[in-house]
């Protein structure tokens, strides 16, 4: 750290203290100012703050805040600290933040916004570069998957030392991370297809059976993996299986985990020490907490789109389990609700539905369509106070999320 | 029952990127609650489009499935054989350009689309996206546009289209209106599921099938017109 020139040094202890008073005055968790003040202070903080220390960047539509907890979690074996902005603060900022609260740290595990994973993976010269998935996601403001699958493969192209570890089941991801020399393919499964149908490579219908995919013109097909899901299972390349085990809900949960031992793995992390890393964490900066509401146990999950919706809805306890829903159109929720039209909401009938977020009436009318009956609050204690005892399933997107775990107090 | 109504959905595969589902949705719910039955077709596109359906819906989709799914539209050839014997075409977005003479493809290259409405597209200088408000052609008996669009394209009409609507929010077309329509086949940039916000617009799709219908009891109609209200009342705040 010493290393630093000055006014990077500078640049670091002023957003430090930033970070400080933010969270002091309660407004944030400080992981994002203290970065931005930082950043002000001299651009080139990231590429300074990333030097001499094994980076690995976390990225894709959905995913990335719990896989680079279970990252961190799979590489805590090393005894090495390690740096990450584990709150899914995921632009410059965010990373420069975490990177500079932590001097000492030899590793920085770290989250990525899909969009700033060119300059990034430049800045950080990173080891290791984790792509996850691509699918629609707010796009108001994101640029069209495709494209951004096109702009890391040339990023992917101009850094040859980076070792990639890619979902071969996410055909768009193979087409990305296929420009890599070094490239660990993990079959951590595909669960939404509505976004690819079509053949990254040359556009032409690709065709499935079972998992595997392949174009049916041109010769792109699914690569043969290293490590596998299967089940509540890994499997590693020798063909052992072993069972995950994981305190996390759900198959998307298990499919990061997996992604996490590949990453486990180029560090010469044991698989078996790294999983007992993994079986440790329980929830990821708020998500799957469950929280006692005047009698009633409420668990959050958190949906950003489609893709990440059907995975929540996959996760829900079985009916009569009553659920709420929240969404809002925000800025950084995306400001256009179409999304709530490529979610299939039948399997919500037959169990007590609340619906409330800033769009509630965008989500009214999509429940409508689908014949789910449901009831329209105000807010989370409505729907605390309507259940009355019990347990309360809780899905948000990202603004609605956040609303409610501040109503909740910052215990969630 | 008093008839049957044959929806296709074209290429969902290709064309459908955001909540275009929702247009088929809001067709069925409709045409169910006045005892209309209802058959909805997939047809992805390795199949043959049918040429007996009633409604045709195509969908928005990025630059390479747009080019794909004109280049296999126009090798089947039966959307415009429908759309010639007078079934009833709504496009958005993506959909609506390939309906035209021809759109801007991967790269902004003008690229043949099906010819079945006399409009041309290209690529403007920067991407529209937000919420749109336009008035309707009077003629149609619609009530005022409410929808998102998200697009890059700059729409020219010739002759044989008319313009579905005037904008007063958004961009639309770029010359001030918004979508195309020609006899019964219509398009518009509102995209995804255009017909959640406009009731209106769905009926009259419907109603260039079965003829003259009676209106929803209110009670079912009632939260598709909040969802208007709300969305209206938040773009001219």
């Amino acid at each position: 750290m010493n290393k630093l020139p000055l006014r990077a040094r500078l640049a670091t202890s002023v957003g430090g203290a930033a970070s400080k008073v933010s969270r002091l005055a309660g407004r944030g968790d400080g992981s994002v100012i203290g970065g931005v003040i930082g950043l002000r202070l001299e651009p080139g903080l990231l590429a300074m703050l990333a030097q001499d220390r094994d980076v690995v960047l976390v990225t894709g539509t959905n995913g990335k805040t719990t896989t680079t907890r279970l990252v961190t979690a799979a590489l805590a074996p090393l005894g090495e600290q390690i740096a990450s902005n584990a709150f899914g603060a995921n632009m410059e900022a965010g990373m420069a933040s975490a990177l500079g609260q932590a001097p000492d740290a030899t590793i920085a595990v770290l989250e990525c916004d899909e969009k700033y994973i060119p300059t990034v993976l430049k800045a950080t010269h990173a080891r290791v570069l984790v792509l996850l998935n691509l699918s629609r996601d707010q796009m108001d403001r994101a640029a069209e998957i495709w494209l951004l699958a096109r702009r890391w493969r040339e990023a992917i192209d101009a850094a040859p030392d980076c070792h990639v570890v890619a979902n071969a089941d996410d055909p768009l991801i193979a087409w990305a991370a296929a420009k890599a020399p070094h490239v660990t393919w993990v079959a951590a499964g595909q669960r939404w297809h509505d976004d690819s149908w079509c053949c990254p490579r040359c556009g032409s219908h690709l065709r499935r059976t079972g998992g595997d995919w392949r174009c049916g013109e041109c010769s792109f097909t699914r690569p043969p993996v290293r490590w596998a899901l299967s089940g509540d299972d890994v499997i590693d390349q020798a063909g052992r299986v072993r069972p995950l085990d994981l305190a996390l809900p759900g198959r998307a949960n298990r499919s990061n985990a997996v992604v996490a031992l590949a990453v486990a793995e180029v560090f010469g992390v044991d698989v078996v020490h790294a999983l007992r890393g993994l079986r440790d964490v329980v929830s990821v900066a708020g998500r799957y907490t469950t929280v006692e509401r005047r009698g009633v146990a409420i668990r959050l999950l958190l949906a950003k789109n489609p893709a990440g919706w059907l995975e929540a809805l996959d996760v829900l306890r079985p009916p009569p389990e009553p659920v709420m829903l929240a969404v809002n159109a925000q800025v950084p929720d995306g400001r256009d609700t179409s999304w709530l039209w490529d979610v299939d909401y039948r399997r919500l009938r037959g169990r007590q539905v609340f619906v409330g977020g800033e769009r509630r009436t965008d989500l009214a009318v999509r429940l409508e369509a689908d014949d789910v009956t449901f009831e329209l609050v105000a807010g989370i204690d409505e729907a605390v106070d309507r259940v009355g005892h019990g347990s309360l399933e809780v899905i948000g997107n990202y603004t609605a999320f956040q609303q409610i775990r501040t109503a909740l107090g910052r215990a969630a | 029952m008093t008839s049957s109504l044959r929806l296709v959905w074209v290429y969902p595969d290709l064309l459908s990127t955001y909540g275009d589902r929702g247009n088929l949705l809001v067709l069925e719910r409709r045409a169910r609650l006045r005892d209309i039955g209802v058959e909805s077709v997939f047809v992805n596109s390795d199949q043959p489009v049918p040429r007996d359906g009633d409604i045709y819906l195509l969908g928005g989709g990025e630059d390479l499935p747009q080019v794909l799914a004109a280049r296999r539209l126009r090798a089947d050839g039966g959307l415009a054989a429908a759309a010639d014997r007078g079934a009833v075409v709504f496009a958005v977005c993506a959909g609506y350009q390939l309906l035209g003479h021809e759109f801007g493809g991967a790269d902004g290259e003008p690229t043949a689309g099906l010819g079945i409405l006399d409009i041309r597209s290209g690529r403007g200088d920067r991407r529209a996206v937000g919420e749109i408000v336009a008035d309707v052609d009077p003629g149609l008996g619609v009530p005022v546009l409410t929808g998102f669009e998200n697009h890059q394209g700059v729409t020219r009409r010739g002759p044989d289209a008319a313009p579905l609507a005037q904008v007063s929010v958004g961009t639309g077309n770029g010359d001030g209106t918004e979508g195309a329509y020609a006899g019964r086949v219509l398009g518009t940039y509102s995209h995804g599921p255009a017909l959640v916000r406009n009731p209106g617009l769905a009926d009259l799709l419907l109603g260039w099938v079965v003829g003259p219908m009676r209106p929803l009891p209110a009670e079912r109609d009632e939260l598709a017109l909040t969802l208007r209200r709300e969305r209206l009342a938040a773009v001219t705040r």
